[in-house]
């Protein structure tokens, strides 16, 4: 079962690594990210939001959904360690 | 050596007047930066998660100069559970409330109906009411993540 889990490991993360091999470069200005994602932010978020940190627009705002449910996953943990852990002392 | 674990283990090496001082000093510096990063996290870097992180860490701190108990003093559990609630419930609230107003879902614009501020400043506000959110859920779900791993759950000595 073990030899069968780390089959499965290896070759998810052989198919992971060789998708990898299609990503834009570093930094690639041609890439579709930042042909037309990026300009548009650029562009909008101040004008949309009247927030000058363009991070905070598009983490608040744009991928508000993201950062919702990164609270979400926080909060879970805690409570995940609160309800395994916490104990009234007896 | 020997009488140097033992010191440790009856918490006696942790009882260090300078420490405490300077602790007690740093506290409020700490939290009044924390609560700067997610005011102004708007112009800055910074924002909720990262104040959170420093508010939480103002508790911790006292946790780890003074003990578990003092930082009890400051912050009860009952308190550091509620704001906790409170903050995922802020965020998911103006979530909803942008909803039940005929906007779309986290679509901050549709809350000018209810204060009319205009459509964009209300996104600029509805993002900072959300960092409010995320800042107290963090810190609060940081102070219990130390207590409850620190103590072991039981909530009374530890680091």
């Amino acid at each position: 079962m073990k030899a069968l889990a780390f089959l499965a490991t290896l070759a998810t993360g052989i198919v992971l690594l060789y998708g990898t091999r299609d990503f834009a470069a570093w930094g690639d200005a041609a890439s579709p990210a930042s042909r037309h994602v990026s300009p548009v932010y650029i562009e909008r978020a101040v004008k949309e939001t009247h927030v000058p940190n363009l991070v905070t627009a598009i983490l608040g705002d744009y991928r508000g959904y993201d950062t919702m449910f990164e609270t979400v996953v926080i909060y879970c943990a805690g409570l995940a360690v609160v309800c395994v852990l916490r104990r009234q002392k007896t | 050596m020997k009488r140097l674990q033992e010191q440790a283990r009856g918490r006696d090496i942790g009882d260090n007047l300078i420490i405490r001082t300077a602790v007690r000093l740093l506290v409020p510096f700490i939290q009044l930066f924390g609560l700067y990063v997610i005011v102004h996290g708007h112009y800055s870097p910074g924002g909720g998660f990262q104040g959170g992180v420093i508010l939480g860490a103002s508790f911790i701190l006292l946790a780890l100069a003074y003990d578990l108990r003092t930082s009890l003093r400051f912050m009860s559990e009952r308190t550091n559970a509620i704001l906790g609630n409170a903050g995922v419930l802020i965020f998911t609230g103006i979530a909803v409330l942008c909803a039940l107003l005929g906007g779309l879902f986290l679509d901050y614009s549709a809350l000018d109906r209810l204060i009319s501020l205009g459509p964009i400043e209300w996104r600029s506000l509805g993002i900072f009411l959300v960092e409010v959110g995320v800042g107290t859920a963090v810190m609060s779900i940081m102070v219990s993540l130390f207590w409850d791993l620190g103590s072991g759950g039981e909530m009374d000595e530890g680091l």
